[in-house]
């Protein structure tokens, strides 16, 4: 008897802890979508690293999770649409059709050509785009656009990031070998603009011709392509990842190799353990059953960013949304040791950029003694001064119709006109 | 060790005299070890073997025993504080790194980061009793003196969760700045003070409305705000001031606990963690991990008086007088 007392209150007791608390009124719903286009496997350079389709999603879905928990106690519901777009379907078609007009917040893993389409659409004006993906540096200079928010470091940050810790081991006689893709091309300009900036010298500059099968001819072809140049460092550009593995061990002197092989600078890695690190590691292995990927990294940090943003303002509403996460508040946990929050001139979440090996973390930029006004991660990147997107961020959305040009439109055209300089000079040199 | 001192430290002993009147322990996350220092002589008197990591560590209110949590080791080891022999170890469930323990020495609360739970240990049982659901990545945790809440901070959920210690279920939440880290109640249990490692900010809790009263944004002339990391918390009995560790910037704030305002700032070593006062609370004691050193503060002027060297990557901190 006693026993089926205790019982009985214990389930009375429980029950009153289950419908209680907070969640007495209807929660708050915060509607997320998530786009993203299916993935042909690209030409793999061995089969060591197996191909992962539908990089990105898994963030996404943990931290809207986590936003959940946090959602349990502020009455706030986190909702995600994943939109999935096959191999040969119609990316816009698919977002005109399947975004909700009271979906404000769109996650995107869409390439930068794609991401800036859709974001010009009518229908975009009043939505914010978390582009988890890109690196490129355009989207976030002169073809910026202020309804988009970068959560990946550009090309530029992860050069800059390079850079610096090549200043610190005083290996500044840089050899750059790059592939023929528009993609490596542009990582190669990084580097360059890079070199500029903290005064590295490039003693050469090769491009790859050579056949991608470098198992058969890697070891008679690379040794012939570094003899003769006197160099610290080789740096790669080889963003599909088609010859670079091969160049290490086989230069025709000892050289490291640093880029996008060898040591590389980028927004995540499976060896990163610090501050905290372990603990999304070892959840996302969990629920994925593979590693975090950077572009899983970039969708965790956007609806993370999102929920943060929600449960401060304990809104839904874009405008709320949007002037929190431009704002001097938002400071948001990234593992990294340092709080991340959004450059207002460009909308490119500044962050640390860890420099990895394949199985060992080396150094997180911004290095020590490279010394900013502000904040030493502005270090990396393109600074407020040097940007060159001509769209405050922090516009009011609704009203505010995409301008290709602002009010000072000679300064600007200049601007332009400089770089398109700039660019006609690298590209010039290049060919 | 020199011979000498160790002559000396064994006559010590053996006499039973006042130069081992105060002892502060110090957990050294790489060297698996503890070390053992004489804080009014400023040195280091031994290193001990704990176990893999250990991390979190606390002392019985009788001074008898320490608890360690040792992290890779998967549980809280129970070790006596004169011989340092393992006496047994409790039930922490996995990875734990920081816990609290009640007034009266009798239940330990262990935050398990990875699995979103407080644990609590029976420690005269030495058995979990019971598990309680909190937000993501708990870790600062901490027990009223009236033995009445056991605060838990989760870092990703950014809350502090108000457990009932008789009933072990959450009754309240209070949302703070982003990624809080340590939590400690004020003696006359008015206040709680927390820590936020994102914002840069000491967050002044109200017990009984559970809401924040003042947020103090700690701001150092010359140290940029992304290092700006605060993480240990402790104020004196009295409550006239409190201290707060700040990571990287290697400074600790000296709060005006009755205005609470910034009094100053000072410098010890790098990336300091934890906090201890000495039983009557003239020296306060700071970990500081990458320097590998303990800095000793002199509470009456608010000085740095020395540094003392213990081994890689100190952590947790206790003084036993």
């Amino acid at each position: 008897m006693k026993i089926l007392l205790t019982k009985i209150v214990f389930f009375i007791v429980l029950g009153w802890i289950a419908i209680n608390p907070v969640y007495a009124e209807s929660p708050q719903i915060i509607k997320i979508s998530y786009l993203t286009q299916q993935q042909k496997p690209p030409a793999a350079l061995s089969n060591l690293d197996v191909f992962i389709q539908h990089k990105g999603l898994m963030g996404a879905k943990i931290a809207v999770d986590d936003n959940n928990t946090t959602g349990q106690f502020t009455a706030q519901k986190f909702e995600l649409k994943t939109i999935i777009v096959p191999v040969e379907g119609d990316v816009i078609e698919q977002f005109q059709q399947q975004v909700s007009d009271d979906t404000a917040l769109v996650i995107t893993n869409l390439p930068a050509q794609q991401l800036k389409q859709i974001a010009d659409l009518d229908v975009a004006k009043g939505k914010l785009f978390f582009d988890a993906t890109t690196t490129d540096d355009d989207l976030r200079n002169n073809k910026c656009r202020n309804n988009i928010l970068h959560m990946l470091p550009s090309r530029a940050m992860r050069a800059d990031a390079l850079a610096q810790y090549m200043m610190k081991k005083r290996w500044t006689k840089w050899f750059l070998v790059s592939g023929m893709t528009a993609e490596d091309r542009l990582y190669a300009s990084a580097i360059k603009r890079a070199v500029g900036r903290f005064g590295i010298k490039l003693v050469a500059e090769k491009q790859w011709t050579h056949t991608y099968d470098a198992r058969r001819t890697a070891q008679s072809d690379i040794p012939v392509f570094t003899q003769g140049i006197d160099y610290d460092v080789l740096v790669v550009a080889d963003e599909q990842g088609l010859f670079g593995e091969y160049l290490e061990y086989r230069t025709w002197n000892p050289r490291p190799v640093v880029g996008t092989q060898g040591l590389v600078p980028s927004a995540w890695h499976k060896t990163h353990e610090q501050w905290g690190a372990v603990q999304i590691q070892n959840r996302f292995k969990t629920l994925a059953g593979r590693h975090m990927q950077e572009q899983d990294y970039g969708a965790y940090l956007a609806a993370r960013a999102i929920g943060e943003a929600a449960v401060r303002t304990k809104s839904n509403q874009l405008t709320k949304i949007k002037a929190y996460l431009l704002g001097d508040e938002f400071a948001l946990q990234g593992y990294k040791g340092k709080p991340l929050s959004f450059r207002a001139w460009n909308g490119q979440l500044r962050q640390p950029v860890l420099l990895a090996a394949a199985r060992s973390l080396v150094a997180a930029a911004p290095v020590d003694g490279f010394l900013h006004p502000k904040s030493e991660l502005d270090t990396l990147g393109f600074d407020q001064p040097e940007s060159s997107c001509n769209q405050t961020v922090l516009e009011q959305i609704t009203a505010s119709p995409i301008v290709e040009q602002g009010t000072s439109q000679d300064v600007e055209s200049r601007i332009q006109k400089l770089i398109q300089r700039l660019k006609n000079y690298y590209n010039s040199k290049w060919k | 060790m020199k011979p000498g001192f160790f002559a000396l430290s064994l006559m010590a002993m053996l006499l039973g005299g006042p130069v081992q009147a105060e002892t502060v322990i110090v957990t050294l996350e790489k060297d698996n070890a503890l070390a053992v220092i004489d804080p009014v002589a400023g040195k280091l008197i031994k290193t001990i073997e704990v176990g893999q990591r250990p991390r979190g560590i606390a002392l019985s209110p009788d001074n008898k025993v320490l608890y360690v949590a040792t992290s890779d080791d998967n549980t809280v080891k129970i070790i006596d504080a004169e011989s340092f022999q393992e006496l047994g170890q409790l039930p922490s469930g996995d990875d734990p790194e920081t816990f609290a323990l009640s007034p009266a020495g009798d239940r330990l609360y262990v935050s398990n980061e990875d699995d979103y739970l407080v644990t609590v240990i029976d420690v005269i049982n030495k058995q979990a009793i019971a598990e309680i659901k909190v937000g993501i990545e708990p870790e600062g945790i901490a027990v009223s003196y009236d033995n009445q809440w056991v605060v838990s901070a989760s870092e990703t959920t950014n809350m502090i969760h108000w457990i009932d210690v008789k009933s072990n279920s959450i009754v309240d939440n209070t949302l703070v700045d982003a990624r809080p880290r340590a939590a400690s109640f004020t003696q006359d249990n008015a206040q709680l003070w927390v820590t936020s490692e994102m914002a840069g900010t000491l967050m002044i809790l109200d017990v009984a409305s559970k809401q924040i009263i003042k947020k103090i944004k700690l701001d150092i002339p010359s140290v940029s705000a992304d290092k700006i990391q605060p993480v240990g918390v402790v104020i004196d009995k009295e409550r006239r001031w409190g201290y707060v560790a700040i990571g990287p910037a290697n400074r600790v704030a000296v709060i005006n606990a009755q205005t609470l305002e910034v009094e100053k700032f000072l410098l010890v070593g790098q990336r300091v963690w934890n906090l201890a006062f000495s039983a009557d609370q003239k020296r306060l004691y700071t970990t500081n991990g990458r320097s590998n050193d303990v800095s000793i503060i002199d509470l009456e002027n608010h000085k740095v008086m020395k540094s003392v060297a213990v081994g890689r990557f100190p952590w947790g901190i206790v003084s036993k007088p």
